[in-house]
C-alpha cells in the first residue's frame, strides 16, 4: 500500500535507498547532506534495511569502497555535499570508466571560499565532463523518486554508468513535506535485483579497467557517450514506467508547464523551476504568453527537446544558480549550443540568480521574465549574462 | 585485450583483464641481484612467498620457497623480509 509521510527531502533519500534494497553504503557525512547518511545508518542499524554501512574516513574513500562493492556485483549507494563531491573527483572518473551503477545523491552546496553552507548548483555541475548521469529535482517527492528511477536507468546494460540525483541544501535537504512512498512490491518489481555484467569472484579472477593503450582507449570513451545517448532516450521510457504505479511523471527530461504556445520559455535546474511555475500562472493572468522548462537530466542534455521547445518560441530565458567564471552559466551555454544550427533561433537571455543560497522566489522570477520580455519587444539582448538582484 | 580484438562491437564495456603468467613477457632479464636461498637456514615460514611482488617465489610441498627466475626481478624484497637472513642478494654476473 502506499505510504504518505511528512519528511525531509534528506530522509526521503534515505528511504529510496531501503527501497531500492541497497545492498552497500559507504559514506562520510557533511552538511547539509548528514540526515541522508545518518537516516540510513538508522535503517541498518534497526535491522529495516539489509545492508552493509562502510565508514570511511573521506569522501575519496566513500566513491572508492562504492566501486569496489559495485564492482563485486552489489547496488550501492553514497551522498555527498559541495567539497566532498570535489574530493571525490578523480573517482568519479574511475566509477564512470569502469561502468559501474552507482547512484549517489548530491545535496547542492556552494563551493568555497567564501565558506557557505547554503545551495548552489556549483559542486555537481563542476563534475559535469566526469560521465555521471545528472539529475536535478525540484522537490521532495521526486528526490525519492528519481532516485529509484536512477537504479533503474544506471542498471540497464544499454547504460552502465553512474548516476547523481541532486537538491538542493535546506531549500529540500531539511525542509519537510508530504510525500508518498509506493507499495514496496510494486517497486520490488519495476526494480529487480541488481545483475551485474561482471562480479570480481576469487575463482574467476580478473581485474578491470586497467591500462589501455592509444589503439584502445578512444573506443572506450565513445562507449561512454553512446551510453549517454541511450540514457537519453531510456529516462522518458523509466519515468512514464514509474509514473504507471507511482500516478507521478516528471516529464522525462524537460518538466514542461504552460510551454505549448509560449512566447517566452523560462529555463532552469532544480527548486527554482516549482518557483518558475509559479510566476508563469501569474504572468499568464496578466495575458502574457510565457512557459516554463525545468531541465531536470543535465547529463545527458537534452538537445533535441531543447530545439523542439525553442522552434515554437521568440524568446529564451534562462535562470542558473552557477556561474562558469569567465563565461556565463551552464544552463545557458548549453542552450545556446543546442540552439546554434537552428534557422530561426529566439533571443536567449541568461541570468544568474540564487548563488551561494541566495532566495530566489516567483517574484524574482517574475521580474526576470518581464525584463526578457522587453527583449523580446524590441527585438534585442542588451546584456547577455545578468546578475540577478545584485548589490551595486 | 588481446590483439585479435579488432572492433569496437566485439570490446568489453570497460577493459578487463585475467591473470596469466607472464602477460607482457618474460621480466627476469630486469634483474641487477639474484636472490639466492640458504636452504640450510631457511625455516619455511614462507614470509618471502607471502611478500614477493611478482609472486615468483612458490611454495613447495614442505613449505620451501622457490625462486622463478624467469620473472623474479630482483628487487629484494625476500632477502629483505626474511626474519633468519637466508636470502642473499648476488650481483649477477655481467
Amino acid at each position: 500500500m502506499t505510504q504518505t509521510i511528512i519528511d525531509t527531502a534528506n530522509h526521503l533519500a534515505g528511504y529510496a535507498a531501503k527501497a531500492a534494497r541497497v545492498k552497500v553504503i559507504a559514506a562520510y557525512p557533511i552538511t547539509p547532506q548528514t540526515t541522508v547518511v545518518e537516516k540510513i545508518a538508522d535503517f541498518v542499524e534497526s535491522g529495516e534495511m539489509d545492508a552493509e554501512y562502510i565508514r570511511v574516513e573521506s569522501e575519496h574513500s566513500a566513491m572508492v569502497a562504492c566501486i569496489g562493492a559495485a564492482a563485486a556485483g552489489v547496488r550501492t549507494f553514497t551522498a555527498t555535499s559541495a567539497h566532498g563531491l570535489a574530493l571525490m573527483h578523480e573517482a568519479l572518473h574511475w566509477a564512470s570508466g569502469s561502468r559501474l551503477p552507482i547512484v549517489m545523491a548530491v545535496v547542492n552546496r556552494a563551493m568555497g571560499a567564501p565558506w557557505s553552507i547554503w545551495p548552489d548548483l556549483s559542486d555537481s555541475l563542476s563534475q559535469r565532463d566526469t560521465g555521471w548521469i545528472q539529475f536535478y529535482c525540484a522537490d521532495n517527492q521526486e528526490v525519492f523518486d528519481t532516485i529509484i528511477q536512477a537504479y533503474k536507468l544506471c542498471e540497464d546494460e544499454r547504460v552502465f554508468l553512474p548516476a547523481m540525483v541532486c537538491l538542493e541544501g535546506f531549500i529540500l535537504s531539511h525542509t519537510y513535506a508530504p510525500a508518498k512512498i509506493p507499495d514496496q512490491e510494486k517497486i520490488d518489481s519495476f526494480l529487480p535485483e541488481y545483475k551485474s555484467g561482471w562480479i570480481l569472484d576469487v575463482n574467476r579472477p580478473y581485474s578491470h579497467a586497467n591500462l589501455v593503450a592509444p589503439e584502445w582507449y578512444m573506443e572506450f570513451r565513445y562507449m561512454i557517450q553512446e551510453a549517454m545517448e541511450n540514457a537519453k532516450r531510456l529516462i522518458p521510457q523509466i519515468d512514464r514506467e514509474y509514473g504507471k504505479f507511482s500516478g507521478l511523471e516528471y516529464g522525462g527530461l524537460i518538466e514542461k508547464y504552460k510551454c505549448e504556445d509560449a512566447d517566452l520559455i523560462v529555463f532552469t535546474m532544480g527548486t527554482m523551476g516549482s518557483d518558475a511555475k509559479l510566476a508563469v500562472d501569474r504572468l499568464r493572468k496578466e495575458g502574457l504568453k510565457v512557459g516554463s522548462a525545468r531541465v531536470r537530466v543535465y547529463r545527458p542534455f537534452p538537445i533535441e527537446e531543447v530545439v523542439k521547445l525553442a522552434g515554437r518560441a521568440k524568446m529564451l530565458t534562462t535562470i542558473d544558480r552557477h556561474i562558469s567564471f569567465g563565461m556565463e552559466g551552464f544552463l545557458a551555454s548549453e542552450i545556446k549550443a543546442s540552439l546554434f544550427d537552428q534557422k530561426d533561433r529566439p533571443l536567449i537571455a541568461g541570468f544568474i540568480a540564487g548563488l551561494g543560497g541566495r532566495d530566489v522566489t516567483s517574484e524574482t522570477i517574475e521580474r526576470i521574465v518581464k525584463k526578457s520580455l522587453k527583449c523580446m519587444h524590441t527585438g534585442r539582448v542588451e546584456k547577455e549574462t545578468e546578475w540577478v538582484d545584485l548589490r551595486e | 585485450m588481446t590483439a585479435a580484438l579488432k572492433r569496437r562491437k566485439e570490446m568489453p564495456i570497460t577493459p578487463l583483464s585475467c591473470p596469466t603468467v607472464g602477460s607482457m613477457g618474460k621480466t627476469g632479464f630486469w634483474r641487477t641481484f639474484r636472490p639466492e636461498i640458504n636452504h640450510s637456514k631457511c625455516t619455511r615460514c614462507t614470509l618471502c612467498w607471502v611478500y614477493c611482488p611478482d609472486a615468483a617465489i612458490t611454495r613447495q610441498e614442505d613449505d620451501s620457497p622457490k625462486i622463478d627466475y624467469d620473472y623474479c626481478k630482483g628487487c629484494g624484497i625476500c632477502a629483505h623480509e626474511c626474519p633468519v637472513k637466508a636470502i642473499n642478494m648476488q650481483r649477477e654476473e655481467e
